[in-house]
């Protein structure tokens, strides 16, 4: 079924997957704390002003 | 679509749903790709190296994508001078960067046991490269001038000036000498046509990865409103 064994080519299969997973893993919570930051910190002057 | 979504207010509330539906298409396809990419079997001559292509291509195709993404958000950008695609374009680039450096990290790690090498300046991977540093020199050029404006308009025009690499990219392995393998994805002969099993995860993969992308630029764009519209309430309270 699933062949997860990559014999000799190991060392180079799961360096690849493992570097794109952390790459897709910064950029995923990068983008989400950004807009989170920015979002309460308009909410947060939109009160003051208020 | 861009007239429609050029309106600040409107634009967010459509990128309130489609970044997050976007997002679930990315983790849906993504999921299923990774099922067909170790359910396919080892290749005749590249063996389990063959996986590494399920990534590393559609991270390349992005690299390019992305880029072609940041072009027209520019040229929208210095022709209408409009805030919202000075945005897009600024929260295009640590994406379109991520990605190219995926396809160079990917594409290493695949050259190493298949060519024998990590790295040759070879006309396609240095045509790569140089995307790398345009992402980079975009995204320094933008942090190098206080004026968001006019670091806004001058790296719009370094964004226009690297498009002329795209071509030069995609046809490289014509135009050159190349270790870089030809297009084998839309190859017009049969017998340099990937088959299903291949095909399959590979296109599944793209296609994670482009709703990924898709999701990812909504959600920093969103960002990039909310920062401007903290700068401009921060410069109200402070006029008093």
């Amino acid at each position: 079924m699933l062949d997860f064994d990559a014999g000799k080519y190991a060392a180079y299969v799961w360096p690849a997957f493992i570097i794109t997973a952390a790459a897709f893993a910064w950029m995923i919570a990068d983008s989400l704390a950004r807009a989170r930051r920015w979002k309460r910190e308009v909410e947060a002057r939109s009160k003051d002003r208020r | 679509m861009f007239a429609f979504l050029a309106n600040p207010d409107r634009f967010m509330a459509f990128s309130r749903w489609a970044a997050p539906l976007f997002g679930a298409l990315a983790v849906a396809l993504i999921t299923v790709g990774l099922w067909f990419t170790f359910a396919a079997p080892e290749d005749y001559q590249q063996g389990d190296t063959v996986r590494i292509m399920f990534i590393h291509v559609p991270a390349a195709y992005l690299a390019m994508f992305s880029y072609v993404c940041l072009g027209v958000a520019s040229f929208l950008s210095l022709i209408y001078r409009h805030a919202l695609a000075d945005a897009a374009a600024k929260a295009c680039a640590p994406l379109g960067a991520a990605f190219t450096a995926l396809a160079l990290i990917t594409g290493a790690l695949w050259g190493q046991p298949m060519w024998g090498t990590w790295w040759v300046w070879d006309a396609r991977l240095t045509s790569v490269l140089v995307l790398f540093l345009f992402w980079l020199g975009y995204m320094a050029l933008r942090a190098a001038i206080d004026d968001e404006t006019r670091a806004g308009r001058a790296a719009a025009i370094l964004a226009l000036v690297g498009l002329v690499n795209l071509p030069v990219i995609h046809y490289s392995v014509e135009w050159w000498n190349s270790l870089h393998q030809g297009a084998t994805v839309f190859a017009a002969d049969r017998e340099n046509r990937l088959p299903p099993v291949y095909l399959i995860p590979m296109a599944l993969m793209a296609l994670g990865y482009t709703s990924a992308f898709g999701s990812l630029w909504l959600v920093r764009i969103r960002a990039e409103v909310w920062r401007r519209r903290a700068a401009t309430l921060a410069l109200q309270a402070a006029g008093g």
